[in-house]
C-alpha cells in the first residue's frame, strides 16, 4: 500500500510538526501533574470515551504499553486522533485545571507519546475475542468510521471487508489532513495495524450502481456505510472552470502525495472553516507570496476553531472580511486576479452587497474550500436507507439506519466533523453490529 | 511594616559552642574539605560539622541511589559512602587553616575512631588543638564502620553508647556532641545513655538503614557496585517526618533531653523553624546541599528571619521547643472534639478526587447528588461510583463545532454544581483525608462542630468505664 504513495521529502521537512512529541522526562511530568480525576471531564467530552487519567496515569509510572492499549481499546486510531483532534474544544477544553487557573494537561501531546512508543515497539492491536466466526461484513469508505468499525468487528472474530474507490486506505486521514498536524505516513502505518489484524481491504474499487450493491448485499452480512462526503461545493461564479482553480481537499491531497511541492505567486482561498486554513497554510508554506483567505461575514462568523484561526494569523494569511468573491479573471498564462464585492450584514443578520464596491486583487490561484456536498448518487441507490437534508439517518446510539441490514457513521451521518466523531460512530456501529451477529444465534 | 524594622537575631548558644545562625552543614561530602568549607561559609552557613575523620578508607564506585518521585528528583537519597578518604592529618591541617581564616563561624570535629580509650582521648586531643569549636561523635554510621566495631555498631547499644562518650568527656575541653542514630528500636535508651556518659548535646537523625530501589532491567539493587549493592543510610525530604518524630521523642524525656541539633531532610527555613519548635538548638543539612549547593542557605536564613519578625520572634530561643508541650500522647487526646468537612462550591474545580477517597479510604459519606436535593439520614442509597462512571460513559459526546453547534456557552472557570461533591455531616467522621486529596488550596476545610460534651481523653473514659459508668 505504501509504495503506491511516495512522499517527497522536502514536504515532510517544510511541515514539520504543529505541536512536537514530548521528550520522556517531559512526559512523565506532566503525566504526574493530571490528577485523575473521579469520572474525568475529559473523558466524558471525548467522543471515544478515552479513560484519559487512566492512560496518563501508566505514562507516569512507565507502563507505556499498558498507555497505548488503553488508548487503542477505546479508539482504534487513537495515533492519528492524538494528533488531529480539536483537543481544545474537546478533553483539554474539559480539563478541571482550568477552575483552578493552571494550563489544562496537555492530553493530546502525551496521548501521542504513549501511541508513538507503541508503534515504535512494534506494537500490534490486540483481538478482543478467541473465537473466529464466519459472519462477514462490508465497509464501504476506508476513511476513520469504516476503519473503527472494521478494526471493532474483527477484533472480535468477524470478517470484515473493507472498499474504498481511492489506491490508498485511509480517507481523509491519508489524503485531507494537512501534514503538519497528521503526516502521510503515521496514518498508513496506523492502517497496517488494522491490516494486520485481518481485515481485507478492496482498494480502487468503486461501489455505484445498483447490481453493485445487490452483490454486496447478497456476499455480506451488514454493510456499513462510511463513505463521508463527497465533492466540494462549486463557487458558480465567472472563470472557475480554470485550471488554476483547485479546490482545498484536492490541493491538501495533492502537496501529500507528492503531485504539487511548490506554490508561486497570491494565492486567494475562499469560505473560512477549518479546511479553508489547512489550505492556507499549506499555501503559505509551500511557498506563496500572499495568502488571503476571503469570507463574505466576519470573524465571529467563521465556522474554523478558534486556535485554527490564531494559527494561520500565526502563518502569515490574510483575512478578508464581508467579501464576496465574484469573478476569476484569466489571460494565456494563468489567472491573474479575482473580483470581489464588499458585504454588509443587516440588523436582522442578512447579507447584502455594497452597492458599487467592487474591486479587484492580483491572484494566481484559487482555492475554494466552503463545504463538500453530500454522496447522494451512491446513498440513493441504498435501499430503505432514510435520507434527511443529504445525510443518513441513523439511531445515534447504534448507528443503524432504517434498514436493519445497514449502519451508516462518520461525515456521511454528522454532515462533516472530527475524525473522532467518525470513529465513535463506526465503533458504536461495531458493538451493535457484533452484538445482533451474535444474539441471532442464541 | 514596622514589624520588619528590627532584625531578628539568628545566633545561637548552642551547649556552649557560639554560632551566628543555627544553620550548619551536616558531616558529609559537602564539608570534605577545607576549601568547600570555606565556600559554604562564603554563602552563609553558620557552621559545618568537618566530615568524619579517622582511620583513612576507601569507598566503593558508584555509592548514592535516590528516590524520584512523580517527576520530582531525589525525594529521598541513600548513600554507601564511608567517613573521610584523606588521612586525618591533612583534614586537621585544614580545619586549623580554615578556622584561623573564618574565627566567626563554627567547626564541629566529626570523629569516628576504634572503640578503645586510647584511640579516642588521641583523635580528641588532635580535634581540639586543630581549633575545633566541639567534636560530634559520629555512633551512627550504618554500613561500612558498624562492620569494623564502629559507626552504629556503637551507637545501636547503649551500654557502648555512654562508655565512650565517657572516655572522649575524660579529655574533652570543648562540648561533646553525640550524634544519634535511628536504626534502633527507641532512640531515647541510646540518648539516655548518651546523657549518662556525659554529653553535652545530641544530634539526631543520622541515615536510615534503606535500600532505595532495584533496577527492573538488570535486577541489581541499587547503588550498582560491579553486579551488587549493599544497604544505603537514607536521608533527604522523604525522611523529614522520621526525624521530627525522633527529635520529639528525645526532647520530651526528662532522662534524655539535651540541646539537640536536628537533622533529617531540612532543606528550606519552613523544615528548620519545625525543628527548632520540637526543641533543636541548631539545624544541619546536607542532602539539600548535595542536590542544589550552598547557596541554599541564604533563602534558609532569610525565610526564617521574615517568619520570626511575623510571629514577633526575636531570637531563636524565643521559639524554641514551643511545640512540644503541643505534643501528647493518644491517649490524652479529647474523644470529644469532632470536626466535619466542608467544601467551598466556588473553590471546586470538579475533579472528584475527595469523592473517590471517601469511598474508598474513608467513611462514604462525599456524595455527587448534590443537584438532587438535600438526602441525610441514617441509611443512605446512593449510586455507586462504578454506576455514576458507567452513566457518563454512555452518554454520546460529539466535538462541538462553532458554526452546527452555535457557541456554546462554555465558561471553564465555573464548576457545574452537578460535579461539585456534597459532604454528608451526619455521616462524616472529620478523618481529613478529602482535605488532603484535595489538589484545591483551602478548598477543602475541617469545620469544628459542636458536640456540647465536655473534653474527655481514651483514659478518663476507660477509667469511667471501670468505675462502672457507661462509655
Amino acid at each position: 500500500m505504501q509504495e503506491l504513495l511516495q512522499q517527497k521529502p522536502e514536504i515532510a521537512e517544510r511541515f514539520g510538526d504543529l505541536h512536537p512529541p514530548f521528550e520522556a522526562q517531559a512526559a512523565v511530568v506532566e503525566s504526574n501533574r493530571c490528577l485523575n480525576c473521579f469520572d474525568a471531564p475529559c473523558t466524558i467530552a471525548c467522543p471515544t470515551h478515552i479513560d484519559v487519567p487512566k492512560f496518563i496515569k501508566k505514562i507516569a509510572s512507565g507502563n507505556l504499553h499498558g498507555a497505548a492499549l488503553g488508548i487503542l481499546d477505546a479508539n482504534v486510531l487513537g495515533a492519528s486522533c492524538a494528533r488531529v483532534c480539536p483537543v481544545e474544544v474537546l478533553c483539554e477544553g474539559a480539563c478541571v485545571m482550568h477552575g483552578s487557573n493552571e494550563h489544562p494537561i496537555e492530553i493530546g501531546r502525551l496521548q501521542r507519546y504513549a501511541m508513538d512508543s507503541f508503534h515504535a515497539k512494534g506494537g500490534k492491536l490486540p483481538r478482543k475475542s478467541d473465537e473466529n466466526r464466519t459472519e462477514k461484513i462490508a465497509c464501504i469508505g476506508a476513511g476513520p468510521a469504516s476503519l473503527s468499525t472494521a478494526a471493532e468487528l474483527q477484533q472480535r472474530g468477524f470478517q470484515v471487508t473493507v472498499f474504498d474507490k481511492r489506491p490508498s486506505a485511509g480517507g481523509l486521514n491519508t489524503y485531507g489532513i494537512a501534514e503538519y498536524k497528521l503526516p502521510l505516513t503515521e496514518s498508513l502505518d496506523e492502517i497496517e495495524l488494522i491490516k494486520d489484524l485481518g481485515v481485507e481491504f478492496r482498494l480502487g474499487v468503486e461501489i455505484c450502481g445498483e447490481t453493485w450493491l445487490a452483490e454486496l448485499e447478497a456476499e455480506f452480512d451488514m454493510i456499513f456505510i462510511g463513505v463521508g462526503l463527497g465533492a466540494m461545493h462549486r463557487l458558480s461564479i465567472p472563470g472557475e472552470s480554470h485550471p488554476g482553480v483547485i479546490d482545498a481537499l484536492q490541493f491538501i491531497e495533492d502537496y501529500k502525495t507528492g503531485k504539487i511541492s511548490q506554490v508561486e505567486g497570491d494565492v486567494v482561498v475562499v469560505g473560512a472553516g477549518n479546511t479553508a486554513i489547512d489550505a492556507a497554510n499549506a499555501a503559505k508554506r509551500l511557498g506563496a507570496k500572499s495568502v488571503s483567505i476571503l469570507y463574505r461575514r466576519t470573524r465571529e462568523h467563521i465556522s474554523a476553531f478558534d486556535f485554527e484561526y490564531r494559527q494561520a494569523l500565526q502563518e502569515g494569511v490574510h483575512f478578508l472580511w464581508l467579501t464576496q468573491l465574484m469573478a476569476i479573471h484569466s489571460s494565456a498564462i494563468g489567472i491573474t486576479s479575482v473580483e470581489c464585492l464588499r458585504m454588509e450584514i443587516d440588523s436582522d443578520g442578512s447579507l447584502k452587497p455594497v452597492e458599487g464596491s467592487t474591486s479587484h486583487m492580483e491572484c494566481n490561484m484559487v482555492i475554494p474550500a466552503i463545504g463538500q456536498s453530500p454522496l447522494l448518487e451512491l446513498l440513493d441507490q441504498c435501499r430503505e436507507v432514510q435520507l434527511e437534508r443529504g445525510r443518513v439517518v441513523v439511531n445515534r446510539a447504534t448507528g443503524q439506519t432504517t434498514n436493519p441490514k445497514y449502519f451508516a457513521g462518520g461525515d456521511c451521518v454528522n454532515g462533516g466533523r472530527e475524525v473522532v466523531d467518525a470513529v465513535a460512530d463506526g465503533k458504536r456501529a461495531g458493538v451493535e453490529i457484533a452484538r445482533l451477529l451474535e444474539s441471532a444465534y442464541v | 511594616m514596622s514589624k520588619y524594622n528590627v532584625k531578628p537575631n539568628l545566633s545561637v548558644n548552642f551547649a556552649g559552642i557560639q554560632s551566628s545562625n543555627p544553620f550548619w552543614l551536616a558531616s558529609a561530602p559537602t564539608t570534605n574539605t577545607g576549601e568547600q568549607i570555606m565556600r559554604a561559609f562564603d554563602a552563609g552557613w553558620g557552621g559545618a560539622v568537618w566530615k568524619t575523620m579517622g582511620a583513612r578508607v576507601t569507598n566503593t564506585s558508584s555509592r548514592y541511589s535516590s528516590i524520584n518521585w512523580n517527576g520530582q528528583r531525589m525525594m529521598g537519597f541513600s548513600n554507601i559512602e564511608l567517613i573521610s578518604d584523606r588521612a586525618l592529618e591533612v583534614n586537621l591541617r585544614e580545619l586549623a587553616e580554615v578556622k584561623k581564616r573564618y574565627p566567626k563561624q563554627t567547626l564541629i570535629a566529626s570523629l569516628m575512631v576504634e572503640s578503645t580509650r586510647e584511640a579516642w582521648h588521641n583523635v580528641v586531643q588532635q580535634a581540639e588543638d586543630a581549633g575545633a569549636d566541639g567534636l560530634e561523635l559520629n555512633f551512627g554510621c550504618p554500613h561500612g564502620m558498624s562492620e569494623r566495631g564502629m559507626g552504629s555498631a556503637v551507637g545501636q547499644v547503649p551500654e557502648y553508647t555512654e562508655m565512650i562518650t565517657a572516655w572522649v568527656k575524660e579529655k574533652a575541653r570543648t562540648p561533646v556532641i553525640v550524634k544519634l542514630t535511628p536504626n534502633i528500636t527507641d532512640i531515647r535508651e541510646v540518648a539516655r545513655a548518651a546523657k549518662r556518659g556525659g554529653a553535652d548535646a545530641l544530634a539526631a537523625i543520622n541515615t536510615i538503614n534503606s535500600i532505595t530501589g532495584i533496577d527492573l532491567d538488570t535486577l541489581i539493587p541499587q547503588p550498582d557496585v560491579d553486579g551488587r549493592s549493599s544497604h544505603g543510610g537514607y536521608s533527604g525530604p522523604a525522611v523529614k517526618p522520621i526525624a521530627l518524630n525522633m527529635v520529639q521523642q528525645v526532647m520530651s524525656d526528662p532522662e534524655a533531653m539535651l540541646p539537640i541539633s536536628g537533622i533529617g531532610g531540612i532543606a528550606t527555613w519552613k523544615d528548620a523553624a519545625e525543628f527548632v519548635l520540637l526543641g533543636s538548638g541548631t539545624v544541619q543539612v546536607c542532602t539539600a546541599v548535595m542536590q542544589q549547593g550552598y547557596r541554599i542557605v541564604e533563602d534558609m536564613i532569610e525565610g526564617l528571619e521574615n517568619w520570626m519578625c511575623e510571629k514577633g520572634f526575636h531570637s531563636i530561643e524565643d521559639f524554641r521547643g514551643l511545640s512540644l508541650p503541643k505534643m501528647t500522647e493518644w491517649k490524652d487526646l479529647n474523644l470529644n472534639y469532632k470536626v466535619v468537612a466542608h467544601i467551598d462550591e466556588a473553590k471546586c474545580i470538579g475533579c472528584g478526587l475527595c469523592y473517590t477517597a471517601c469511598w474508598d479510604g474513608a467513611h462514604q459519606c462525599i456524595h455527587v447528588d448534590r443537584v438532587s436535593g438535600q438526602v441525610d439520614g441514617p441509611i443512605e442509597l446512593h449510586a455507586k461510583p462504578s454506576d455514576v462512571k458507567a452513566a457518563s460513559r454512555s452518554n454520546i459526546s460529539v466535538t462541538p463545532i462553532p458554526k452546527l453547534d452555535g457557541y456554546l456557552a462554555r465558561q471553564p472557570y465555573v464548576t457545574p454544581l452537578a460535579r461539585v461533591p456534597r459532604v454528608d455531616e451526619t455521616e462524616c467522621v472529620g478523618c481529613n483525608l478529602c482535605s488532603l486529596v484535595c489538589p484545591v488550596d483551602a478548598c477543602i476545610t475541617m469545620v469544628e462542630v459542636k458536640t456540647h460534651l465536655p473534653a474527655e481523653t481514651w483514659e478518663e473514659r476507660s477509667a469511667a468505664c471501670l468505675t462502672g459508668e457507661s462509655c
